[in-house]
Order: C-alpha cells, then sequence, then structure tokens
C-alpha cells in the first residue's frame, strides 16, 4: 500500500524526465566533438590528401636538364604509364600520351639531345582558351587539368595545344587507378601528378621519382614561386629555356640545354 | 512585287520526290547507325587519332555550316539590296539555310567523344573560348531566320522586312568570321594561324550557298515549283563567277603569302605541294573553278539552267574539297616544335606526316548530316507555303 508520501507526485516526475534528458544530452555532447574527430581522422587517413585550400601561393613546375637525360631511357614514360594506369593499345598515334620521348639533333652543331615532353602548364594555356564548355582549366597553383565530367570531346584542345600533349581517348579503358579518372571520348593530358602533389606527405610526380630511380636525375619537380626553391635557384643559375617561347605562354615546364 | 506574289506548298506529284525522301531517309538512317557505332566503339574505328583530331566530319559540318550562311544570301539580297528577281525565293531559302544549318550542327554534335553531355555544351560557356561564341552563333542564326521568315510570312509585319533582313545580313556575315575564327587563330598550327582564313571563309560561303541553292532549285523546278526566272538565273551566274574568283583569290594568297614567312614556309608544302597538292590543285583550282568559269564563259550547254548547275555542282565539289585542304591538310604538317633542331626519334610521330583517311563510319555520319538538311527543307516546303506560284 502506497503512502501518499512515497508516490511520486507530477511535478516530482516531470523534473526527473528533465534532469534525465539533461544527463543524456551532457554526455552526447561531450561524445560528439571526440567522435567527429575520430570520424576527421578516419577521413584525413583514407584520402591523404592536405586540408588547406590550393592557392596562387605556388606554381609548379618541372625543370628538366637535357644534359642528363638519356636517349633511349624512358623511365618517365614508364613511371608515368604505371602511376595513372595507361597502357598501350599498340598503335601511338591514338593511345594517350601523357609523355613521350624526343630525341634532338641540332641544326648547326649537330648536337644530340633527348628530353621528355609533356604537358607544359603554360600560365597562358591555349587548351584553356579553346574549351567551349570550361572543362580544360588552370588551377591557381598553375597545373592544367581537364574536368572529366564536363569535357565533351571536342578535341579543339587537342588541336589548339603547341606542344601535341593532349590526347583523346579512342577506345574504351579498363583498369584504371582511383586517383587518375579516365573515359573513353574526354580529353586527357599530363595532371603533374596532382593526386601526389596534393598529398599530405610531400611526393614528386612519378616521372622525377622514375628519372632519380634511375640514377639521371633529370627532371626537378618544385614551386618556382618560392625564390629559395631548388627549381627556382637552378633556373636561375643555368640557361632554362621555354619550348615555344616566341609564343610567350610562359610554361610550368622548362628545359635546361635545349 | 513581294505583295503580289501568291505561295503555295510543295505539292510533288511524281515519284522522283518519293526517291528523293527515300534516299535522304536511308542517307539518314545511315548516318544515326554510324554515330550510334562510333558512339559505342569510340573514335577507334574512325581514320582520325591524335593527330588529325579533326576529320572528315568536321569538313562536312564545317560545308554545310558556311552553305547555310551563304544560302541565306538569297533572302537578303532582296530585302538588304532590293534585288527584286530574289524576292520569290526569299521565303525558301531562309528555310533552306535553317535546315543546312541543323544538318551541320547534326554531323558536328554526333561527332563529340560524348555526344550525349550536349546540355553540357548548351549550358557551361567559356567566353573566352570562340567555340563558345559559335554555339551561340548558331542558335541565334536559326532564331534570326524564323523570324526573317515570320515577317516575310505575315502581311502585317512587311515593313519590318528591311531591318530583320539586314539583322539577318550581318548576323550571317559574324557567324561565317566566328567559323574562320575557329581555325584562324591556332597559335599552336602554323597552317591555321592566319586572319585571312576569315574572309576566305566567307568567300567560301557565298560559293558553297549560291551552288547549293541552285542545286535545290533545280530539283525543285523538276516537280512543280518555278524558282529559276531568266533574270535569276543571269545573277547567279553573275555571282558565282563574282564569289568563285575572289575565294580562289583569297585561297591562293592565303596559301602562297605564307611561302614568304620563313617559318612557315616548309609548312605550306602538303597543300601546294606535297601530300594534299594534286587535292588542292586538281579538285579545287581544276574542277572547282577553272572548270565553272569554263561553263559559264565558253557556254557549251545550250540552257543557262544546265550551265548553272554543271557549274554549280563542280563548284561545290571543289569547295568541299578545298574545305579538306584547309582543315584536314593543316593538320598533316609537323608542328615546329624545336626551331633550329631536327627530331630524329619520337615515338609519336612528331617528325612524320600523318596520313588520314575516313572510313565507312565517318563518310556515314556526313552523308547522313547532309540528307538530314535536305530532307527537314523538303519537309518544311511540304507543309509551308513557301514557293512562288506560278505566274499566270
Amino acid at each position: 500500500m502506497y503512502t501518499a508520501s512515497s508516490k511520486p507526485t507530477k511535478s516530482q516526475t516531470a523534473r526527473r524526465h528533465f534532469l534525465k534528458r539533461l544527463g543524456v544530452l551532457g554526455v552526447v555532447s561531450a561524445a560528439a566533438p571526440v567522435l567527429l574527430s575520430v570520424a576527421r581522422g578516419a577521413d584525413k587517413k583514407s584520402t591523404g590528401i592536405k586540408s588547406d585550400a590550393v592557392s596562387s601561393k605556388h606554381r609548379w613546375g618541372l625543370l628538366i636538364d637535357t644534359s642528363k637525360c638519356a636517349s633511349g631511357c624512358d623511365a618517365c614514360v614508364r613511371g608515368c604509364h604505371a602511376e595513372h594506369g595507361i597502357s598501350s593499345t599498340g598503335n601511338d598515334h591514338t593511345d594517350a600520351q601523357w609523355i613521350r620521348k624526343i630525341d634532338l639533333q641540332d641544326n648547326l652543331t649537330g648536337t644530340l639531345s633527348s628530353l621528355p615532353m609533356m604537358c607544359q602548364h603554360c600560365k597562358t594555356a591555349p587548351c584553356v582558351d579553346v574549351c567551349p564548355t570550361g572543362a580544360s582549366f588552370k588551377r591557381a597553383d598553375g597545373i592544367v587539368l581537364v574536368n572529366k565530367h564536363t569535357c565533351i570531346g571536342c578535341r579543339y584542345c587537342v588541336l589548339a595545344c603547341p606542344y601535341k600533349a593532349r590526347s583523346f581517348i579512342h577506345e574504351p579503358i579498363t583498369d584504371q587507378q582511383s586517383w587518375a579518372p579516365r573515359g573513353k571520348g574526354t580529353v586527357e593530358s599530363c595532371t603533374l601528378c596532382v593526386h601526389r602533389v596534393d598529398a599530405e606527405e610531400d611526393q614528386q610526380p612519378a616521372c622525377a621519382v622514375a628519372c632519380t630511380n634511375e640514377a639521371h636525375s633529370a627532371i626537378l619537380f618544385g614551386d618556382l614561386n618560392d625564390a629559395e626553391s631548388e627549381i627556382s635557384l637552378a633556373i636561375e643559375q643555368g640557361q632554362a629555356h621555354e619550348v615555344r617561347s616566341d609564343l610567350h605562354l610562359n610554361t610550368g615546364v622548362r628545359y635546361i640545354d635545349l | 512585287m513581294i505583295d503580289h506574289l501568291r505561295y503555295q506548298t510543295l505539292k510533288p506529284a511524281k515519284v522522283s520526290y518519293a526517291l528523293v525522301l527515300l534516299m535522304c531517309t536511308s542517307l539518314a538512317l545511315l548516318g544515326a547507325y554510324s554515330a550510334s557505332t562510333m558512339e559505342q566503339a569510340g573514335h577507334i574505328i574512325t581514320g582520325m587519332d591524335n593527330h588529325t583530331v579533326w576529320g572528315l566530319p568536321h569538313v562536312f559540318a564545317v560545308a554545310l555550316i558556311v552553305t547555310a550562311s551563304g544560302a541565306l544570301n538569297g533572302a537578303t539580297l532582296a530585302s538588304v539590296f532590293d534585288f527584286s528577281h530574289y524576292k520569290p525565293i526569299a521565303r525558301f531559302t531562309v528555310v533552306f539555310a535553317i535546315s543546312l544549318l541543323v544538318g551541320g550542327l547534326v554531323v558536328l554534335i554526333l561527332d563529340l567523344g560524348r555526344p550525349d553531355r550536349l546540355i553540357i555544351a548548351m549550358t557551361h560557356y567559356n567566353f573566352r573560348s570562340i567555340f563558345s561564341w559559335n554555339i551561340i552563333l548558331y542558335t541565334g542564326f536559326i532564331l534570326v531566320c524564323v523570324c526573317y521568315l515570320s515577317v516575310m510570312m505575315e502581311k502585317r509585319f512587311h515593313h519590318h522586312i528591311t531591318v530583320v533582313g539586314r539583322i539577318a545580313f550581318v548576323w550571317r556575315l559574324v557567324l561565317t568570321t566566328g567559323t574562320g575564327c575557329i581555325f584562324g587563330f591556332l597559335v599552336g598550327r602554323n597552317m591555321f594561324d592566319s586572319f585571312l582564313l576569315i574572309p576566305l571563309f566567307i568567300a567560301l560561303s557565298l560559293v558553297m550557298g549560291l551552288c547549293a541553292l541552285a542545286m535545290i532549285m533545280a530539283m525543285l523546278e523538276r516537280w512543280n515549283a518555278t524558282l529559276l526566272s531568266d533574270e535569276l538565273l543571269h545573277s547567279m551566274c553573275t555571282l558565282l563567277m563574282l564569289f568563285s574568283l575572289t575565294l580562289l583569290c583569297l585561297s591562293i594568297v592565303h596559301y602562297m603569302l605564307n611561302l614568304y614567312v620563313p617559318s612557315y614556309s616548309q609548312n605550306q608544302q602538303p597543300a601546294l605541294s606535297g601530300i594534299y597538292s594534286s587535292m588542292f590543285w586538281i579538285g579545287y583550282v581544276l574542277a572547282g573553278v577553272a572548270m565553272p568559269l569554263f561553263v559559264l564563259i565558253k557556254r557549251p550547254f545550250a540552257t543557262a539552267t544546265q550551265r548553272l548547275i554543271i557549274s554549280s555542282i563542280f563548284a561545290f565539289i571543289g569547295c568541299l574539297v578545298l574545305l579538306y585542304v584547309v582543315i584536314v591538310g593543316a593538320q598533316s604538317t609537323p608542328k615546329v616544335l624545336f626551331p633550329g633542331k631536327t627530331i630524329i626519334i619520337s615515338r609519336f610521330g612528331d617528325a612524320s606526316i600523318p596520313v588520314y583517311s575516313p572510313t565507312l563510319w565517318e563518310w556515314g555520319l556526313s552523308a547522313g548530316g547532309s540528307a538530314v538538311a535536305v530532307l527537314l527543307c523538303l519537309v518544311i516546303l511540304r507543309v509551308l507555303p513557301l514557293l512562288p506560284e506560278p505566274q499566270k
């Protein structure tokens, strides 16, 4: 038998419910930041992308020392292809050519030289200018890319590129890498290994790594905007040239001893 | 005069009409099948590659577009320049121009790597790109033509014909200029990088438009239309001679002048003395200019209609050949990557002259687009009263 005093009143029940809810809210509030930070940490771990936005503080580029580039060596091409899942179909004219080796002879002196040719990541890129949908674009840090979602495959950029550095994909593609999406009917070119550049750990483009692994070290990657960077110092010291400098495209890829 | 004219729909009672319709439908279906196959298999089944990126379909697409622009002359000569003998064909030429442009756009769109992304092309614009401006110019051309036709067909609006005609005339000039600009400002391609391509494309549109008009009018004459009056025939023959000579002059200047630019000189050889030289000299200069001029001046055929039709066929084919040399030939020249140096080895063939031969799929798509243009025109003529009734 309940006495009148042992039976909780209506107001007591309401207070208990309120305190219970307050307790739950407190626990959740305390746990939320912990849970979010765990989730963020997991996210960071999975992508490995730098958290700061792409900015014009940097201008990424390459310096290629042709005196160190060996004729017959195509380690940079193989490195690039392996990194981006590019395989040959046997037809060089329709295959993607993100990077290719060219051997040259000077008409006057007869001097032989060898160099890799890829997208020159021009500051005033003709491919960006001509693209009707804006799929070809230049990032703030100077890397020229193609938005695979808005490229309609008109090939005007392939026609406009003075370096023949853009490739139209003529056939269905299999075995793609998740960081290098590619597709039949669209255009692609060297991305300066943007996924590596954007990675948290400072990484070099695959071609530069492959060249170093072959003990040639002909390809140097770095920030052209940083006056103290190795690439800027090397450009200042050496005779760095732009290919077709007469076009005034201000390329991000420069060549020594060309 | 225009107020006294009465118009009728096309009322063909001949087997030839059905045959033309059947042929156009078959070609249009062939074009659709070719486009579908290219869409599924990729451009690997075409003759195009990463050297010759724009091939036969682009030649036909550009040809149809500039022909559309030139065909509109039939109407603007009447409205803007007050050539009264062009007034009976004014309505019809506007519809013909629209049809040709649609045919050209069909080829252009279906040759894209991703034709399914047409909506992106219509909604994402890069206004630094002349290609983007051309999309606006093409759409605008159709709108201007529809307005032009409306003011011609509705008596209440007849007093606007001159104004709308002038707008149409300027628009068509800008459109052809825009098409020329697509090729004329490519710094990476020496053979394209010439402002002379702009007047050359305008002259090309005048010749091709006039020839296409003459050919389709001759076809319509076989049914129940009476389009080619003596005055009109004489005028068209004279204009064809003038336009052809202008185009010849511009094309010769374009190719010969560049021979005097040291860095360009070796690049001009494929057109003048290289792999496309026979097409240029025989296909264009001889068949496309000399032959029509001979027919028009020496008059080996009895009637003016015959002379106009024969010369138009030759001139039109000659212009197609010239466009092929301009578009494909320019891509056949190796790019000058390293002035002062010779490329010895390149896996991509940087030093070699690429060989392009169009495949059946490209012919199918090109013929299909052309057939769509004729088919659309014939269907509209069957529905709307655009052809002048015979004068009693």
